[in-house]
């Protein structure tokens, strides 16, 4: 793991900002993951193809950046493929229960000063980091 | 002109996962990690991305309507429900246990890495169930595309 770089961290962060700018001033969308991922799969017709357009330059944003010498890092994944299955079902479920992600309540809403964002954020960071706690701190794993 | 523009704006937003780090879990749960050796990026990402979205939107609301869409679908919602508590505290387990959340999980699957497309896998899964658990709740009255469309992001 790369040390901690504020630079590039603000500089990533107002290059994620400008892509949420721009998907609401362009087409009037708010830029959450699980949102635009959730419709995507939804079996009811309609505003599928923004939504596919959004998640394949998303996909395809490491090709782009490996092109100009940055490419993705492998990432750090956990041991346990219950772990990996209990995490991911619980991403999908709980993110779409909740409204939306780090990104449609952490950025957009946050910016925006929502209520129910701001609620979001501070539960499931809250609830991440006991987990990471447990985890690290108590369990020893 | 609306696939043109999502397009790339899933690149830049890509971009700035990939630029700031948060595409690996380790600095994600370096940031939760807060009684161990706290790593302060995801902070500074949030501040980077906070300051441009709150200044853009505030920007964008000036125009009457979005460029090439009708108008701006901004969410409208502003109750605390128990859903929303619920599935936030669920979606923050999943995040501490792995690191990942859904746009560096959909973004690592470049990598074409085994355990990266088992939890984009799993999360879809849990996508999917959650999509059949509220159709099947007995307030479901709003059909999946109001759904969609008063989700917050």
């Amino acid at each position: 793991m790369a040390a901690f770089d504020p630079v590039s961290a603000l500089l990533g962060g107002c290059l994620i900002g400008l892509a949420s700018v721009l998907l609401m001033a362009l087409i009037g969308r708010i830029a959450g993951i699980s949102g635009i991922l959730g419709g995507a799969l939804s079996l009811a017709a309609g505003d599928k193809a923004w939504r596919l357009a959004f998640l394949a330059g998303l996909i395809g944003a490491p090709l782009a950046m490996a092109l100009i010498g940055r490419p993705l890092h492998e990432a750090q994944m956990p041991a346990s493929w219950l772990v990996i299955v209990a995490s991911g079902l619980l991403v999908g479920f709980g993110a779409r229960l909740g409204g939306g992600c780090t990104s449609g309540h952490g950025v957009c809403g946050m910016a925006r000063l929502s209520a129910r964002s701001i609620v979001a954020t501070v539960v499931f960071m809250a609830s991440a980091a006991v987990v990471v706690a447990i985890v690290r701190h108590v369990t020893g794993g | 002109m609306q696939v043109l523009a999502s397009l790339l704006c899933g690149l830049v937003f890509g971009a700035g996962l990939l630029i700031s780090g948060m595409t690996q879990p380790a600095k994600v749960l370096g940031f939760l990690d807060v009684l161990g050796r706290w790593d302060p990026t995801l902070a500074f990402v949030m501040a980077g991305a906070l300051a441009v979205s709150a200044a853009g939107f505030a920007l964008a609301r000036r125009r009457g309507a979005p460029l090439f869409a009708a108008q701006y679908l901004w969410p409208t919602r502003t109750d605390i429900d128990r859903p929303l508590v619920v599935g936030s505290l669920l979606f923050g387990v999943g995040w501490g246990l792995a690191g990942l959340c859904p746009g560096p999980a959909l973004e690592n699957l470049a990598s074409l890495s085994p355990r990266v497309v088992g939890f984009v896998l799993a999360m879809i899964a849990g996508m999917v169930a959650e999509a059949w658990w509220r159709s099947r709740a007995p307030s479901a009255a709003a059909n999946e595309d109001a759904a969609v469309a008063g989700s917050d992001g």
